[in-house]
């Protein structure tokens, strides 16, 4: 494969309100290779979830976007509505957070499944109906005959997550945008989600974004991470590399307050990253993270740290990188 | 049409039973069906419904009273007084349909195309409402009407305008809400188009809503096309219409106080059934109410 399948250069999304613009994404970028799945992780309101919304042309008209995202040598930013519909569903597809209400409440699942088919594929309805039915299996939904003719409400929040990722892959997309697809869901529900995204990449080779505020998540089944910070990318690494040898004080924080079983027999609690996320209402000039990071000093305080290459494949916007 | 051949219980013959089981629970709801029926039933068969011709006269009987011949008495030129209210609820319950009709046809796609686009259209639609709404709806009608012309279809046309910008101001609404659904987004995001959108996402989820703002509109209009034909504005004598009889009722209120009285329980009969069971049906359709 030449060069990555999905590349994103210097977004920044500004968000113009009355109360004065909102900084949500400030240069921004990422790569995503062909099967790849890219973690990206952050608490909420640092600008993950926009930064996927944005790739597609999401966002509601008062975003404004600029920059670059790159689809197949196509510009998406500068799409036309048309371009972008094609793209939508059939090459990048979403997964959304609330399958509760992400069905529509008055048509059959197996129904909605195949007004997507049909609107991309120019399936015929009996081709169609199969192709639903197989979906279903592929999600592991039991019986996905019967399924297929119930109504989103007879189903359970997982099944209904199944059924959103079964609509996703409809098209054989070639990114999966999944953006905190387990967070509504049981914690054993979760792991089933989480295992099924796993086999798709490997039996369908579809590449993955898994937006989440959840490291235990991303370890389990990305290669890939993105940690984000107040719409900023503060580091980024292979899964492996980051877990061991996080360099970015806020990775840090964040890998300590992962419950983790022994963590807290060690020293009885989890460790909290003091303070709270910055308002986005301006762009700072200094580290957004300064005012909740230890090692903060003059230097972080009067510069904005880059991002640049600390260890092989491993890159960090921190002055004072390293672990512990 | 299904994706298995059989089974045990259908979801949506499932969903019919609930609905079904709810709506019977409600006497009152019940009880307006069954007028409401009959009314439909009488106007379309009143041919064999009525025992008399409504034109057919009895010199015998002339501002009689209630008598074995004639249930509900005549009138001054000896016309069956029931059997004209049988013939008279045609002319209330086609303007009652017709003109509901014609206001939804109208008012749902304006309101689902500004709620949906927004934009200065959807602003110009919201004002143009506003202002219309300032006029109450009788009076809009009778407006209207002398406008066009006295005639039982001009009357028709003229309510069922008057009913357009409450409808309009419904479509838009329940419009504004649906399109910040998350399986509108997800549609969205799935590349669906406009039309899809609105015609499969957004135009579905508010098929209860419109329903019972219908059954709300037929009675408006059916009270509608009397005040219309009471004034001389619809239906023109010897044509029979409740709102006729009303009107050539007056000269006798004292001799044959019958005259006004059936046509005019007759009104607030089939109206109040029509408006109960509009409530009875929002009661069963929102799943809010109950459960």
């Amino acid at each position: 494969m030449s060069g990555p399948l999905l590349e994103v250069e210097d977004l920044s999304v500004r968000f113009d309100t009355d109360e004065g613009s909102v900084h949500a994404v400030d240069r921004m970028s990422l790569s995503l290779e062909p099967r790849q799945v890219l973690g990206v992780v952050g608490e909420s309101g640092c600008g993950k979830s926009v930064t996927a919304l944005s790739i597609v042309g999401l966002l509601p008209k008062t975003a404004k976007v600029t920059g670059s995202v790159r689809f197949e040598g196509l510009e998406l930013l500068a799409a036309s509505k048309s371009e972008l519909r094609r793209v939508r569903g059939r090459q990048i597809s979403f997964v959304f957070q609330e399958p509760m209400t992400s069905l529509n409440p008055v048509f059959r699942v197996g129904h909605q499944i195949e007004e997507v088919l049909r609107e991309h594929m120019n399936l015929s309805r009996a081709a169609a109906r199969q192709r639903v039915v197989e979906l279903l299996d592929l999600v592991h939904i039991p019986d996905p005959a019967r399924r297929a003719e119930e109504y989103p409400h007879q189903l359970s929040g997982g099944m209904r997550q199944r059924v959103m990722i079964a609509m996703a892959l409809g098209c054989d997309p070639k990114i999966l945008i999944a953006d905190e697809p387990t967070t509504a869901l049981d914690v054993t529900i979760q792991a089933g989600i989480l295992d099924l995204l796993r086999e798709l990449r490997d039996r369908l080779g579809t590449a993955i974004v898994l937006i989440t505020h959840n490291l235990g998540v991303v370890a389990d089944i990305a290669d890939r991470v993105v940690v984000m910070y107040a719409g900023r990318k503060a580091e980024e690494a292979p899964v492996g590399e980051l877990f061991a040898h996080p360099q970015h004080p806020y990775t840090i924080g964040l890998l300590g307050a992962v419950p983790r079983a022994g963590a807290a027999a060690r020293n009885g609690r989890l460790q909290e990253i003091p303070g709270r996320v910055p308002s986005l209402s301006e762009l700072p000039t200094h580290c957004a993270f300064a005012d909740r990071c230890p090692r903060a000093d003059e230097q972080s305080w009067s510069e904005v740290p880059v991002l640049r290459q600390v260890r092989p494949d491993h890159a960090v916007a921190c002055f004072h990188p390293g672990e512990q | 049409m299904s994706y298995v051949e059989a089974t045990p219980l259908g979801a949506r013959a499932r969903r019919r039973r609930i609905l079904r089981r709810r709506f019977l629970r409600r006497p009152a709801a019940v009880i307006s069906l069954l007028i409401v029926v009959g009314a439909v039933l009488a106007a379309a068969f009143a041919r064999w419904v009525a025992p008399y011709s409504p034109d057919a006269t009895d010199f015998n009987a002339l501002l009689s009273g209630p008598s074995r011949e004639h249930l509900l008495g005549t009138d001054d030129l000896g016309r069956d007084t029931l059997s004209r209210i049988i013939w008279g609820a045609r002319a209330s319950i086609q303007a009652g349909f017709l003109a509901t009709v014609l206001a939804m046809v109208v008012a749902v796609p304006i309101g689902l195309i500004g709620g949906y686009y927004r934009g200065w259209l959807d602003t110009a639609i919201a004002r143009v409402t506003d202002v219309l709404l300032a006029f109450p709806f009788l009076i809009l009608a009778v407006g209207l009407a002398a406008i066009l012309g006295p005639s039982l279809l001009n009357a028709t046309l003229a309510l069922g305008i008057a009913a357009v910008p409450p409808l309009i101001r419904i479509a838009r609404g329940e419009t504004l809400a649906l399109r910040e659904e998350d399986y509108v987004r997800a549609a969205v995001a799935n590349g669906a188009n406009d039309a899809v959108i609105i015609g499969r996402h957004i135009l579905p989820n508010m098929t209860s809503t419109l329903l019972v703002q219908a059954t709300l509109t037929i009675p408006a209009a059916i009270i509608g096309e009397a005040v219309l034909s009471f004034l001389g504005l619809g239906v023109q004598p010897p044509t029979p219409s409740w709102g006729v009889m009303l009107n050539a009722a007056q000269p006798y209120l004292n001799e044959a106080p019958g005259l006004a009285v059936y046509p005019g329980l007759a009104i607030v009969i089939v109206a109040l059934a029509f408006n109960l069971l509009g409530d009875g049906l929002r009661d069963v359709l929102d799943p809010r109410t109950e459960r």
